[in-house]
């Protein structure tokens, strides 16, 4: 490219060699200089023989230096162009029928922030009248009129229970192990290893059992539930089911919530046996206790009431993770990325929910003794 | 006098997403057993109307009737019982996932009606065969082609004999053979059962192969311009915009 002054303030502009994307895209910078220098040129020429091949590199080069030359008042003759090259520039200077509205474009901060204050208030409304409508749901079950599938619901119990067991297996024997662990490095110094199994029991039981389950379910099982429903709204799916008069809080959420609220309990007693034998392992193993008294600790250690506590806790832990995968697929959007969005923010939810609740149960029953 | 009255009525209607309105005063009724279409532009509020129609959407401001009776106005439970009159047909089917296509069809007869479970498969099955679907029953929907999809959509749609079909974008995303079975199914269902149809596209050949009276959204107005059978509309509206729309562009 190279650009040569005319007597008559005419620019030349001379284009040479391959103008492909492989070759790049140079900038117009020189051109620019060249238009608002002391003595800026009125009009501008074109000369294009020794251009070899070109691509859309081309117009889009070219493209830039008419936006430049309409700003500057420059008048540009296209004549030298390639003839496709000015059809292409006339093309993509077409006017659209209708003007894109520039929505939003020059917002300030406050308006940002006020609408994003707007939508939180709209979602909070929206998470309350769901509740309200899964309360209702509930009473219609209770009374025998609501309806969804035996079947949905079968396989969502096989889904969120059988299914589970594996990595619940997997998690509590470790965090039962790494519970000892760590117990057992504090009580070594006191010689009362035989701690090692209240800490882990009391642990597993009271919290840990629940509270690992949870977190599990919400990561599997809550990002599965938001991932089917929010694919069932882009999908119009649940649209289908309400105008055939069947609500979708009976038909779809109301058997996942029932089956992740019974199913927790019984994980969560699974995953407190596991947590135990995996302390044990670490307590005979590590610690020289036997097998026998460190199971006679845990058995003195651990009442009814304890189990009791962390069971309560399952089902509180449940609901919420199926209440908040549900609710994010409900309030999916209809696209493929918002099925996305709404499976993270049904874990992230779920998880924040737990700790919460996790939290309030633990003063409350503290208040209680 | 039963047959001269309209079948549905739309009073006033506008309808609005927030603050920004996509249609107002929308006005017109549908006949008895006439296959009615709406058309416009992309983006002129073509489906929004129907979700309007249906109950997914309640109205800015408006009303709509249905045989005289006001469909917003009524309380849920009568609002549940009108909207059994309809079968709704959606864009992509629609149809649920977990599903076999028998199933798909039976969910409806299943919640409102006394059927056992082999009268209510046998009525699935027989309305599967209707739409050229025979032997397809126990198949997902994730196995079957878009146009069967569509179909067994129609076949849900008819599960619970409805007086009134409505069809967002029956022949979007089809073959053009496809696209013509099954505009040629809908006018044969009309033929032999009489239901209404109420059909919301832009696809010209299936407008003038179908409707029998059309609607036409205006997306720049934001009203509707004109109601009367498609052919007519083409060669003598008296406004440019609907004749170039029918006319594919060329006035």
């Amino acid at each position: 490219m190279a650009c040569s002054r005319q007597p008559n303030d005419e620019l030349v502009i001379r284009l040479s060699g391959c103008w492909t994307l492989a070759e790049g895209i140079p900038s117009i910078d020189d051109v620019r200089s060249e238009c608002d220098g002391t003595a800026p040129p009125r009009q501008v020429r074109f000369d294009t023989q020794a251009v070899a091949g070109w691509d859309s590199a081309l117009p889009t080069y070219l493209r830039g230096l008419m936006e430049l030359f309409a700003s500057r008042g420059i008048d540009a003759d296209r004549s030298g162009l390639p003839e496709g090259v000015q059809r292409l520039l006339d093309l993509a200077a077409a006017v659209p029928e209708t003007e894109v509205e520039a929505a939003f474009a020059g917002d300030s901060g406050l308006a940002t922030l006020g609408r994003a204050a707007l939508r939180h208030w709209k979602s909070a409304i929206e998470s309350i009248r769901f509740l309200g409508e899964i309360w209702i749901a509930c009473v219609r079950l209770a009374s025998g009129r609501a309806h969804f599938r035996a079947s949905d619901f079968a396989l969502t119990i096989q889904q969120c229970g059988a299914e589970a067991v594996g990595i619940v297996t997997l998690v509590s024997f470790l965090v039962g192990l790494i519970l000892a662990f760590i117990g057992a490095i504090q009580l070594k110094q006191f010689g009362a290893q035989i701690f090692v199994a209240d800490l882990v029991g009391l642990g597993m039981a009271r919290e840990m059992g629940a509270m690992m389950t949870a977190i599990i379910m919400a990561g599997r099982t809550g990002a599965s539930f938001a991932a089917q429903l929010g694919t069932m709204t882009a999908n119009e799916e649940i649209d289908a089911l309400k105008t055939m008069g069947i609500s979708p809080i009976e038909f779809l959420v109301l058997p996942r919530l029932l089956a992740l609220t019974l199913m927790m309990p019984l994980l969560c007693l699974y995953s407190n046996l596991l947590g135990i034998a995996g302390g044990a392992v670490v307590g005979v193993g590590m610690l020289d206790l036997g097998v026998v008294s460190y199971f006679d600790q845990t058995r003195n250690a651990l009442s009814l009431a304890d189990f009791a506590a962390g069971l309560i806790k399952a089902v509180v832990y449940g609901s919420l993770v199926a209440l908040s995968g549900c609710l994010r697929g409900m309030q999916c959007g209809r696209s493929a990325a918002a099925v996305g969005n709404a499976t993270t923010s049904a874990v992230v939810t779920s998880i924040v929910l737990i700790v919460i609740a996790s939290g309030i149960i633990n003063v409350i029953d503290h208040i209680l003794g | 006098m039963q047959a001269e009255s309209p079948l549905v009525e739309v009073r006033g209607l506008t309808m609005t997403y927030g603050d920004f309105v996509i249609q107002r005063d929308l006005d017109f009724e549908i006949r008895r057993g006439e296959i009615f279409v709406v058309m416009g532009t992309s983006g002129c509020g073509k489906t929004t109307l129907l979700r309007h129609l249906v109950g997914l959407k309640s109205p800015a401001r408006g009303e709509v009737l249905y045989d005289g009776e006001s469909f917003w106005g009524a309380d849920p439970e009568r609002r549940q019982l009108m909207m059994r009159r309809f079968g709704v047909m959606y864009q992509n089917g629609a149809l649920w996932s977990s599903m076999t296509l028998a199933e798909n069809v039976s969910l409806p007869l299943e919640v409102y009606t006394d059927l056992d479970r082999s009268e209510i498969r046998e009525i699935a099955l027989f309305k599967l065969a209707l739409m050229g679907l025979a032997g397809f029953g126990d198949f997902h929907p994730s196995e079957v082609s878009g146009g069967m999809q569509k179909r067994v959509g129609v076949a849900r749609a008819m599960a619970l004999d409805p007086d009134i079909l409505y069809f967002d974008e029956p022949s979007a995303g089809l073959d053009p053979v496809s696209a013509r079975r099954l505009d040629d199914l809908i006018r044969e269902l009309r033929d032999s059962l009489g239901i209404t149809m109420v059909i919301v596209t832009h696809e010209l050949d299936s407008i003038f192969a179908v409707a029998d009276r059309s609607l036409f959204l205006d997306p720049d107005t934001h009203t509707m311009l004109a109601v009367g059978p498609p052919a007519e509309l083409r060669d003598h509206s008296p406004d440019p915009k609907i004749r170039q729309f029918l006319n594919r562009g060329r006035l």
